[in-house]
Order: C-alpha cells, then structure tokens, then sequence
C-alpha cells in the first residue's frame, strides 16, 4: 500500500496523462490513452513510465501481463480497488457534508465548528460552504445551545448539535434528559425532536480526569434516547448519515484517539444500520463484545489469542442503546462463553446492562458466568503509567478468555 | 382572561375534590399577561411557557376541552394524558410546552427563534405573517436567576432572534420571595447589559401589557432582535395546589387586586383613562363582558 502511493506521487509529477492522483486512484485512466484493453501503464521504481503497451514483455507473448511487475501491481491495485481512503474525522465529515447537501434543513451547532473548523477538524471548510447560520459557531453554553438545538428540531430543523468534548456535555444533561429524550413522549407524539448529539470522549493521552469521560453510561438509562459508537471510517460516516436521517434524537460517540484511523470506504452512499452491531471476526469458541477503541485492544488480543489456539468471535456492538440482542443472542448461542470488554467503568456501565440482557435472555445458552473487563472505578490519572492500568489492556483480555475457556 | 379564570378555578375544585392528581399550578391574577401578548400572535407564531401553562395554552387556542382531558390524563387531551398538568403541548397551534424544570424552555424557545430564522435566511421561505415567525418566551422571576436565563438573553441578541422573553415577576419562587434571592431585583434593566431592550410593564393591565406586547412582537418580526418585558404582576393563589402559602403575607396582593374581577378591571382601566367621555362606552361594555363570562363558562370557547 506504502509503495503504492509513492508510486502514484511521480505519476501525478507527470503530464503525460493529464491526471491528478485524485483520478488515477479511480483508474479512470489507466486504460483510455491506449484506447484498448488489455494495455497497461508500467511504472517503474525510478519514476519512468510508458504508456500503451508492456514494454518488459518481448517475443511476440500474446498473454501481456501474464506476470505483473511488484510496483505495477501495486499501482494498479492502489488504482483499481473501488473507493477512496481517509481519516476517521474526515469520514465523519464526509458523511455530514453529504447529507447537509441531501437536505438543508441539516445544521450544525457548536462551540468552534464554524470558522475554527471544529476542534477535531470534523467541520473544516463547511461553514465556508454553507455560511454561518447553517454551521452556527456558539457560545460556550451547553446547555442553552443543545436546548436550542432540541427547539430548533421540535420547529422541522435538524440539528447536528458538537459537544467539544463529550464530557462538557454534562452540562447540557437537562436538555439532552428531559428535552432530547422525553419531549416526543410527554408531547404525546406531537414533537420530533431528529437531532444528533456528537463528540469526541473517551480516554485520550494524559487528557486528564475531566476530559477522559465516558458518557456512554451516564446517558443510556434516559428514556427516548438512542445512543451508537463509531469505530472505523466506514461505521462513522455510516453511522453519522444514519444518526441525521433518523427521527429520533441520537447520541454518537467518537473517540478521541481513533480520528486519525485510516481505512477505505466505498464511493457510493451508504448509511450504518443504527441498530445493529458488527461482525469483526467470525469465531466459534468465545463472543466477545466491545465498542469504540477497545475493538483495537480486542483485535490485538485475538491475534495472541489465535496464536495460542483460541477462535474467538469478536464483534462491535456498536449500537449502546438498544443493543442488538439478534446478532448478539445468534453469538452466545453458537458460542456459549461471553467476555464484555469496555471502556466504561466497571459501575453502572454499558457492560453491566449487556450483562443482564444477556442473562435475561441467553441464560440457558450460557456454559460459563459472563466475563465483563471495564475501566478502574476512579478518576482518570494524568500520569501515563497509571493512566494505562485504569484501562483494559490486550494481556487481560487474552488471560480473561484463557480463564473462560478453561 | 374569562375562560382563563373560570378554567383555573374549576381545576382547584378538581384537585381538591380528589380527582386531579399531581404537580397543579395555576394561573389566577396572572391573565392579563398571557391574553395580552398571546392573543396577538399569528398562528405561525410559537409559545413557549412553564408548568404554569394552563392559560397560555388556551390563549394560543388550544380547546379548553383538550386542555382539562389532558389534566385528567384522558387520551382525548392534548398530549394523550401522556404530559399532564405542566407538559402541555400542541403542534397545529405552534405551542411548544409546557415544561417542568424551570429555565429549560427558554433554550427551547430561542431555537424556535432561530429556526424562524434559519427559515426565512437559508430555506427562503416566506412567512404568511410578513416578516419573521414569532416565539414568545414566558417564565418567571426565579428563572431570572438561573444560567439558562443568561446564557439565552445573550445568544438571541447575538444572532438578532425574533423572540420576547416575558417575565412574568409574581414577586415569588414557591415561597422564596424574588427580594431575597436577587442581588439586583430589577429585571428588565438586565436586558440592556445584554444589548437588547428591557421594558418594565403593569402586568394586571392588559390594555397596557397589550401595547408593549405589540412594539417587542413587532421589532422581532421585523428582524430588530429580542427584546425582555418584565410584567409586574401577582399569584393569587399559591405556587401550586399543594403550597400551603403561609409565607406570603394576606395583604400583600390589595394593590394587585385592585384589578382582581375582570369586569372592574377593565371597566376600572376604562374609566380612570377616559373619564366621562365614555361613561356609556363602559355601560355597554360592562354588559357585554358579563355576556362574555357566561358564555366563557358554559362553553369555554372563547377568551
């Protein structure tokens, strides 16, 4: 892949096709200066290339890339694989640039979205784009502004309302309880209050105790509320589009330390599922359950743990509230052993609710009692060292399903 | 006013005969206040109010009939029985609540107020009213103490916000007198700190609120900003049905009650404005506003 886009930065240098990179990673234009199939476009490690025909096959070989040099391998796969690659925050941009085109009754509010493009960059350039109502630059007032995004909602906008970082949004917990969560009820259905709530949160690099928190727990007992937490650049954009067309009022976590994760994501439109989770890796001995940036712990754990002999399921449950017991249940039953891996803390967190729907509903399906690894119940240190061991880390995810499987 | 009045006082019976239940404020003395700025409103114009909103309701024309189900917690009310006494709603009527936590309608009611905005500067759409859709923002004197207060006095002036936020200063906060617990208890001087307009008005005079009511709708409509009305006015019955009300003092009100039954109050306005002149003005109006009360009490359709 690395080698791939050194070799796309000489192919832009040159003229000779008239492309930018920004093409030639659609492959557009691999094939039309030949203007037939079959030609193909040689890069060599130097930066030279030719055009029209392979110049490194002779003697009348009829088959013409029947061996495909390293570098133009790559070239091409870089070129020809569908989809476009970027950042997490960028996917997140992506997604709500997208639908604040599809629909302009989309807005965004917060504290530095506007001119500063967003603290985290997910609303650089949009408030150039759609001027300054549409991309509101606010105060720093909460809960007066989630509020105005709940009345702004209630009157046919949809408001995507930016918490800097998730944790402030603790000042806006009147609005988002009582307004966000229980205005379509106490209404009595005559209110739609379609707003997203977003933000980064989560325990970053030596942020501190104040800006490590995980909301996640203390939002998902308000009633009429729907909670998800995006992972990679796919299910972020996914899920951002997905959160603005729902109607209902939706909360997405982010995490502060995942926006500079990279991935490929598809050209076309498509929206995440709110509701449901993702299968990250099939496995028939143990389910493990996570979200948000334990999934990276997780996998880092299943790759020791695959060493070792182990086939577990790893899935992200991406959708805290309500969970997906389908995809979830079809898991516990096939595997019997359940392990919880969070970022939350231990008390009162999304684990301890996943627990008892689990036993709720799967108790007879399960061999083993459910294993739940969450964070320290204390404030989150700034010393790294201590930082580090108030969370989950692979080593005891790898030794919690040793202990579940024995 | 009328309907308002007769309303309210026929909840208090309820509740005390045993079949209302609940948190139940109600409105007496306060009328003049909500017939004054609602009923100049258009309907594309929004309402936002307190747990005190019986009256604010009825006056932005939701059905006295869907109001009292709502208190009874019937389906047919308002909001299905769902909200009961203090979560009044009504969307064909643009009114937004009905809100329990004091200070938390008024964010609400500043993004009605931008949303107003929004639809006449991004959507292009035309209001049928002429100008920018209206919210009025009703709370009371210990609201004036409280963040949200501040923090949306200073966001609608900032973006020029048609909305009026009304307070209506009863003089107390359950039975916490506004005296003891505002360092400055001249509320519509802290609109001017803010930049917009702060108008002291009698809030028992609803020929005099109707005329401040009119200028403040008038320069949001027009897209002036905001501007705060500080209605002077009183409670006569205590916070709630279930406030003893032993601290308010019994004479407290005799200057507020100089207005207190509808007829003398506005006969009363009448005379002391236009003495003389329009003694049998006054005479056809006494009879017609006593036609008006019974026709409030039998049908609740008017106000």
């Amino acid at each position: 892949m690395a080698a791939a886009l050194q070799t796309a930065a000489p192919l832009r240098a040159s003229s000779n096709l008239g492309a930018n990179s920004e093409r030639f990673r659609f492959g557009s234009l691999l094939r039309s200066p030949a203007g037939r199939k079959g030609s193909l476009l040689v890069v060599k490690s130097d930066g030279r290339h030719s055009v029209g025909f392979n110049t490194r096959l002779r003697g009348g070989n009829l088959i013409a890339n029947a061996v495909a040099a390293k570098s133009e391998a790559s070239a091409k796969s870089t070129d020809s694989k569908p989809g476009h690659e970027l950042l997490l925050f960028e996917a997140l941009r992506e997604g709500l640039e997208e639908e604040m085109d599809r629909d302009p009754r989309v807005c965004v509010m917060g504290e530095d979205v506007g001119h500063y493009g967003g603290s985290y960059k997910v609303t650089k350039g949009l408030a150039t784009k759609y001027g300054d109502l549409r991309v509101l630059d606010t105060p720093i007032a909460e809960n007066s502004f989630t509020g105005m995004g709940v009345g702004a909602a209630t009157m046919g906008l949809r408001p995507v309302v930016e918490g800097m970082n998730m944790g402030f949004l603790l000042l806006a917990f009147n609005q988002i309880s009582n307004n966000c969560g229980m205005l379509h009820y106490t209404s009595g259905g005559q209110f739609t209050i379609p707003i997203v709530i977003r933000g980064p949160g989560g325990v970053g690099r030596q942020l501190g105790a104040e800006h490590s928190q995980r909301l996640e727990s203390y939002f998902q007992s308000i009633p009429g509320l729907q909670m998800v937490a995006c992972s990679t650049p796919y299910n972020a954009k996914g899920l951002m589009k997905a959160a603005i067309r729902s109607e209902n009022p939706v909360v997405l976590f982010e995490h502060v330390l995942l926006y500079n994760l990279k991935e490929r994501i598809p050209d076309e439109d498509y929206i995440c599922c709110l509701e449901e989770a993702e299968m990250v890796r099939p496995g028939e001995q143990v389910t493990i359950l996570t979200y948000s940036r334990m999934r990276y712990h997780v996998m880092q754990a299943a790759k020791t743990l695959v060493n070792k002999g182990y086939d577990p399921e790893v899935i992200d449950i991406r959708s805290l509230k309500p969970f997906d017991l389908y995809t979830i249940g079809n898991s516990v039953k096939k595997t019997h052993r359940v392990l919880i891996v969070e970022e939350c803390m231990r008390t009162g967190g999304i684990g301890a609710s996943l627990r008892a729907a689990i036993i709720d509903n799967f108790w007879d399906y399960l061999d083993a009692p459910i294993l739940c690894l969450s964070s320290q119940d204390v404030p989150t240190p700034y010393a790294g060292s201590l930082e580090e061991w108030t969370l989950v880390q692979p080593a005891q995810i790898v030794a919690a399903v040793e202990q579940l499987c024995q | 006013m009328a309907l308002g009045r007769s309303f309210e006082d026929m909840c208090a019976q309820m509740y005390y005969r045993g079949k209302m239940f609940g948190f139940v404020h109600l409105y007496n003395g306060q009328e003049a206040v909500s017939t004054g700025f609602i009923r100049l409103l258009q309907p594309g114009d929004a309402v936002v109010s307190t747990y005190r909103d019986h009256v604010h309701a009825l006056s932005k024309g939701v059905p006295a009939r869907a109001v009292m189900a709502e208190l009874f917690g019937k389906t047919t009310g308002c909001c299905r029985g769902q909200g009961g006494s203090m979560h009044m709603f009504s969307a064909p009527h643009n009114f937004l609540g009905g809100f329990a936590f004091i200070g938390e309608g008024i964010p609400v009611a500043t993004g009605a107020a931008f949303s107003s905005r929004y639809r006449h500067e991004v959507l292009k759409e035309a209001s049928p009213s002429g100008g920018l859709d209206v919210t009025l923002a009703f709370f009371g004197d210990g609201t004036c103490n409280n963040g949200q207060f501040f923090e949306c006095l200073n966001m609608a002036q900032l973006w020029k916000l048609p909305i009026v936020f009304v307070v209506e200063n009863n003089l107390w906060a359950i039975g916490m007198s506004h005296l003891r617990a505002t360092s400055d208890p001249v509320i519509w001087k802290k609109g001017p700190a803010f930049g917009m307009p702060g108008v002291p008005v009698d809030g028992m005079d609803v020929l005099k609120v109707r005329e401040v009511a009119k200028e403040a709708i008038e320069r949001a409509r027009s897209g002036e900003g905001p501007t705060l009305v500080e209605c002077e006015t009183y409670r006569f019955r205590g916070h709630s049905l279930a406030d003893p009300d032993e601290l308010r003092k019994p004479g407290e009100d005799v200057d507020f009650k100089l207005c207190a039954t509808l007829p003398c109050c506005i006969a009363f306005g009448l005379m002391c404005k236009f003495f003389g002149f329009f003694i049998s003005y006054i005479m056809l109006k006494h009879s017609s506003l006593k036609g008006i009360i019974r026709k409030s009490k039998r049908s609740g359709c008017c106000r």
